[in-house]
């Protein structure tokens, strides 16, 4: 896959859920480059931020905007939800779906899905029901489908958040395999030590304001602001 | 108490020897169900579907019209086709009062509302699973229709058949625009009827007996299908 | 897709119109069984698939006004009468006659067996209070009910909850009778081909006034110029000939003639 910068901005975007703010008003020109984690407190609008670049959730006030066309933008994107969204089909048709969409023929998918399969270690289960999965399979799988049409940008919600140690090291494992590949990941997080281990660049937000960004290292050993010092800290901040 | 009796024993053996008569009754009143099913859901599954995913200004009236639909008393609708289809209606020149079709239109505007209310609620909550997925995977309008559809096939089924108990047990309606016509339009519901009327037990409990069974299936079937879903196959 | 739903309409209807006729007949001539015998001889004859409607005869009527039926078959002469000078129908045929009796509990309790007349008989009804089903639905039956009372100088608008109009057929109407332990007038060919006749008994017949004429008659084709009046008319010849004259005349239940053909060509 060619590895060519892609950049998103944002120009004066704000979201209000039922007449209070939850994000913005913000103004952001980004390029995506590598592994980008959105960090904050809960309800500082990270989740919010990922759908409203990813396009899943409408906003109230301003533009978005991909340096590709949007016709392309969000179908070189996958996106994993926190909860992980089964269909009420087998792992194999989870995983084919992606690929039905796109008109891909028969031979071609089955080969991708059962090597995708394999890569998230879901091989011997691919005729079982997705939706009766344990938590951790389902995350896996939500992953797998995500990255299957090798996707440009991937967006991940807290993926780990429900998960035990030994699927969340699976998870990570897969995520830096994607970068290797090419992908590039926004992903949010409040598990420091994830962040730590990910992060080539910090997002960090509080309040639904973008309050601080930079170099992995830079925010993590000198983060600028105050309020980034106490999160960092473990403190609980408002 | 003894007549009653003698009617059950008749009953029994008439099923036993499959009379003609019964036959000809059961097959017409499936025949005339079934094909109601059928015009009714190709109606009425697209319509709820789309009504679950569609946001449009009347959406919340045109829900509560259609649960208002559902309430039509059946005998009511009977009524207002009889007036349309006959001769001296708008659509007489059809030629369709007394006849088969006739009561396929009347149980088609019956079980319609049903149908789509079912899909829709069933759709409704399978949309708002899937939601946020489908827009993601950055699918078009019709490939949503299609997975709702398929993902959402046994309550759909469900809907059907429950359709389809509503049609097959109904009598108001059709009475009235079929006429009832000995080897034309008599059905197991109106042959019934007309049976218990002139006292004649033995063939109307031979009747009631299938029809009794024929419900017993239909609600059979509705039981297995709910089980799968929970369980996941197929 | 509506066109297609309405071809399909279309070709199911059509399926019925081979070699059909619609005739609305009345509940008292289908109860007497008679219809059952006709209709497959009707069949063999002339090849004609008669559908029968089963109605009072105030629906036939109106079904031939309407022009939902080919050709009515009913007993009111007044109706009858009515219908032919307003253009629905072109002319009246007798083709057969019966009489109506009056049925109720064994035990008689208003005495009507004893009475001289069918008046007299159902002047006793009102005096004794009994229960009394009535048709209630516009038939030639319940014409010629209505007929006996206001010979009688009574109004059953105002009669008390004794006496019961059920507004059904013939032969649902003698199973209320039964249920209830009623007294009810009926024509003598339903009564006795009834199967569930349970405490009830013939109790009054042979007055003249219960003569009970049933005729043909064809719906006018230059009012409905739909109606199969090649069936229709095909049909008023057979009930006319004199293998028609055969059937009715020895149609017995019991031994008893339940009809007496009358018909004139």
């Amino acid at each position: 896959m060619v590895n060519y910068p892609i950049s998103f901005s944002l120009d004066s975007v704000s979201v209000k859920r039922r007449g209070k703010s939850v994000l913005g008003p913000l103004s952001l020109d980004f390029k995506v480059d590598g592994f980008t984690i959105v960090l904050g407190p809960n309800g500082a609008g990270k989740t919010t931020f990922l759908k409203v670049l990813h396009g899943v959730e409408r906003v109230s006030y301003g533009t978005v905007k991909w340096s590709i066309p949007d016709a392309k933008a969000r179908q070189s994107q996958a996106y994993v939800f926190q909860s992980p969204i089964m269909l009420r089909r087998s792992v194999r048709q989870n995983l084919a779906y992606p690929l039905q969409l796109v008109g891909m023929d028969r031979a071609e998918i089955t080969t991708r899905v059962v090597e995708w399969a394999q890569k998230i270690g879901l091989q011997d289960v691919l005729d079982f029901p997705a939706p009766r999965l344990s938590g951790g399979e389902q995350q896996k799988l939500a992953l797998g489908r995500a990255l299957i049409r090798t996707p440009q940008v991937l967006f991940l919600d807290e993926p780990c958040a429900n998960l035990d140690g030994r699927s969340t090291r699976e998870i990570e494992e897969l995520l830096k395999n994607a970068t290797q590949a090419g992908t590039h990941i926004i992903m949010t997080t409040h598990d420091l030590g994830q962040a730590r281990r990910l992060a080539g660049r910090v997002l960090f937000f509080l309040n639904g304001a973008l309050h601080e960004q930079g170099n992995a290292s830079e925010f993590f050993i000198a983060p600028s602001t105050s309020e980034a010092r106490a999160f960092l800290n473990g403190d609980i901040i408002e | 108490m003894n007549e009653i009796w003698a009617g059950i024993q008749e009953a029994f053996w008439l099923i036993i020897i499959l009379d003609s008569d019964l036959i000809e009754i059961t097959v017409r009143s499936l025949k005339v169900s079934f094909t109601a099913l059928v015009v009714a859901s190709a109606l009425a599954l697209p319509f709820g579907t789309w009504l679950a995913i569609r946001r449009f200004r009347y959406r919340r009236v045109t829900i509560a019209a259609l649960n208002a639909l559902m309430g039509l008393p059946p005998v009511v609708v009977g009524l207002i086709v009889y007036l349309l289809l006959s001769r001296s209606g708008p659509f007489g020149v059809l030629g369709l009062l007394f006849t088969p079709t006739a009561m396929i239109v009347a149980q088609v505007i019956i079980i319609t509302p049903l149908i789509a209310s079912i899909t829709h609620q069933a759709m409704r909550e399978l949309w708002s699973e899937y939601h946020d997925l489908l827009i993601s995977l950055n699918t078009s309008k019709r490939q949503r229709v299609a997975a709702l559809i398929w993902d959402g096939r046994r309550t759909l089924m469900t809907a059907a058949l429950a359709g389809f108990g509503r049609a097959i047990g109904e009598v108001g309606a059709i009475m009235i625009v079929g006429g009832n016509i000995d080897h034309a339009t008599r059905v197991l519901t109106t042959a019934i009827a007309l049976e218990t009327g002139k006292g004649d037990f033995a063939l109307a409990l031979g009747l009631g007996f299938v029809l009794i069974a024929l419900t017993l299936v239909v609600n059979l079937a509705i039981h297995a299908l709910s089980r799968t879903e929970r369980e996941g196959t197929w | 897709m509506i066109r297609f739903i309405f071809a399909v309409l279309i070709v199911f209807s059509t399926q019925v119109q081979a070699e059909t006729m619609r005739l609305a007949a009345t509940t008292s001539f289908n109860n007497s069984g008679l219809s059952d015998v006709l209709l497959p001889a009707i069949r063999m004859d002339t090849g004609l698939d008669v559908q029968l409607l089963i109605v009072g005869t105030g629906q036939a009527i109106r079904l031939g006004e309407a022009g939902d039926v080919d050709a009515i078959l009913v007993h009111s002469k007044t109706a009858e009468a009515a219908f032919v000078a307003a253009g629905f129908g072109t002319h009246r045929r007798n083709i057969m006659y019966n009489d109506f009796v009056i049925i109720g509990p064994r035990s008689d309790p208003a005495k009507i067996s004893e009475a001289e007349s069918a008046v007299g008989a159902i002047q006793l009804i009102f005096e004794a209070r009994n229960s009394f089903v009535s048709r209630g639905d516009d038939s030639g039956t319940h014409k010629k009910e209505l007929a006996l009372w206001s010979a009688a100088v009574l109004d059953p608008r105002h009669f008390g909850p004794w006496y019961k109009a059920v507004g059904a057929g013939m032969g649902a109407s003698l199973n209320s009778a039964s249920g209830l332990n009623s007294y009810i007038m009926a024509d003598r060919a339903s009564w006795l081909n009834f199967g569930n006749k349970g405490a009830l008994e013939l109790l009054f017949s042979g007055d003249p006034m219960l003569f009970n004429q049933y005729a043909y008659i064809v719906v006018n084709p230059d009012r409905h110029n739909h109606v199969n009046i090649q069936a229709a008319r095909r049909l008023e010849q057979w009930l006319l000939s004199a293998r028609a004259k055969s059937i009715i005349n020895n149609y017995k239940i019991n031994g008893v003639a339940l009809f007496t053909f009358n018909g004139s060509p």
